[in-house]
């Protein structure tokens, strides 16, 4: 069907694409833009794979349709490390062997990155409760939370 | 997933002309949580949808302690729980707002959506009953208002005729004394639909120390959400004690009319409406006697 011209901004970057109206933010992404860093697990809004932020909102990329992104910003996995170094929830993922598959991973990285923005010092119980919307098979998510907190006194540090 | 139509109205009546044009085959999105997981799974086909967010009516969140709450049908959960003056005056609402999906659902999910998908199980509904809220509807035919309780007609079905819209939801301003609470039982900590749900509002007499009105709604035991009026009616007049808690809860297990499903055996859910409507009572009253009752966000946050 019809093709439609969106204009958006992707981690700052100003950057069109031709979508139909019934593909996801999360489709687009993918497979017309190649920002594969966003997973997709179940699609439809049970895991968080696809978690990327909309204006700054945290969200499914799977539940919002692409359409719906004109003239909106959206920040994906791949806006959080810098040139030249991994972000700190990145690398203390790594330190903590925070992941095994790592699908769950980029979603994790985005929703964590999220709750340190309006929250540099959470609580173990407040980690948990923000994570919540992000599944993972493998970690038993023990080691995740522990590595947001680690990173979390990092961040803190470098304020 | 078929194609379809996108539209963006700016207007109440440009959308309600979109949707009279298209029919069954039309449907308004909010935050497409509900709506986007059915279109897929091929519950229904649509050739339009129609977005709801760019109309201002439908995005307005405003509270005064004169007039009392509006919420547009497009506002999402965080920006209700984001609101530090409607949080503290409507904590009961809140308890259930902060409970819909995770983060990443509550930015997207809508309580206009959430009573227009017509769950048994919805969790602002009850929520939204106990506090007397007023739905909005626009239509063809000009506008009308129905109460919540009287919005959901079976699972997915509701009152919304042939080109109608909810645009919104407005409650009266909390009254003196008055407290409200709503819990569900879900057998994890997050993420899940209710087993069972219960909300409670009521308002104490002036000693405290009776009840003056009381409301409770339930959840997840009928084929939509119960507004019990008698169950809430028999505290009026009534001393606030664990006896009139219980007589209340009583009556609550009597007129809840659940199934078994995969959730829960029709015993279950009638031994969690006692349980959940004590404690939601109790809970209410603690809120109306000033006492701070944490919501899920402010209990995370210790």
């Amino acid at each position: 069907m019809k093709r439609i011209h969106i204009q958006t901004k992707i981690n700052g970057e100003d950057i069109d694409f031709l979508c139909e109206a019934r593909q996801s933010l999360l489709e687009v992404l993918r497979e017309e833009l190649g920002f594969t860093g966003t997973k997709e697990g179940c699609n439809d809004g049970n895991c968080g794979a696809c978690t990327v932020t909309l204006d700054g909102v945290l969200v499914d990329s799977c539940l919002v349709l692409a359409v719906e992104t004109e003239g909106k910003s959206i920040g994906t996995i791949e806006g959080l490390a810098s040139p030249d170094s991994l972000h700190p929830l990145q690398q203390k993922f790594l330190e903590h062997a925070a992941l095994q598959c790592g699908i769950c991973t980029p979603g994790f990285l985005v929703a964590a990155k999220a709750l340190l923005d309006c929250n540099p010092d959470p609580s173990e119980h407040e980690v948990r409760h923000w994570l919540a919307g992000n599944l993972c098979r493998c970690t038993g998510y023990d080691k995740i939370v522990r590595a947001v907190m680690d990173a979390a006194t990092v961040v803190r540090q470098s304020a | 997933m078929k194609d379809f139509e996108y539209t963006t109205p700016k207007t109440l009546d440009e959308a309600i002309g979109l949707l009279s044009e298209s029919g069954k085959r039309g449907r308004v999105m909010a935050g497409g949580t509900d709506l986007l997981v059915q279109l897929r799974g091929g519950r229904f086909a649509l050739d339009r949808v129609i977005d709801g967010k760019a109309i201002a009516e439908l995005n307005e969140l405003s509270y005064s302690a004169e007039t009392g709450l509006r919420i547009g049908a497009a506002v999402p959960c965080y920006r209700i729980y984001g609101d530090e003056a409607i949080t503290e005056a409507y904590p009961g609402l809140i308890d259930a707002a902060a409970i819909i999906g995770g983060i990443q659902i509550q930015g997207r999910a809508t309580l206009g959506g959430n009573v227009c998908n017509s769950s048994p199980s919805g969790d602002t509904i009850p929520a939204l009953i106990v506090l007397e809220a007023v739905c909005e509807i626009a239509g063809p035919n000009g506008r009308r208002e129905v109460a919540v309780e009287d919005f959901c007609t079976a699972p997915g079905s509701n009152v919304l005729e042939d080109g109608e819209i909810l645009i919104g939801f407005h409650m009266p301003a909390p009254k003196a004394r008055s407290g409200a609470h709503y819990q569900r039982f879900i057998p994890r900590y997050e993420m899940d639909i209710a087993v069972v749900g219960v909300g409670a509002a009521l308002q104490l007499s002036e000693d405290g120390e009776h009840f003056e009105s009381a409301r409770i709604a339930l959840a997840a035991v009928a084929p939509t959400p119960l507004y019990l009026a008698e169950a809430g009616s028999l505290l009026a007049g009534r001393p606030v004690s664990d006896e009139s808690i219980e007589e209340a809860a009583k009556a609550a297990q009597a007129m809840a009319r659940p199934i078994t499903d995969m959730r829960g055996t029709k015993e279950f859910r009638i031994h969690l409406t006692g349980v959940l409507t004590r404690r939601v009572l109790s809970g209410a009253v603690d809120r109306a006697r000033g006492k701070f009752v944490p919501n899920a966000v402010q209990e995370a946050a210790g």
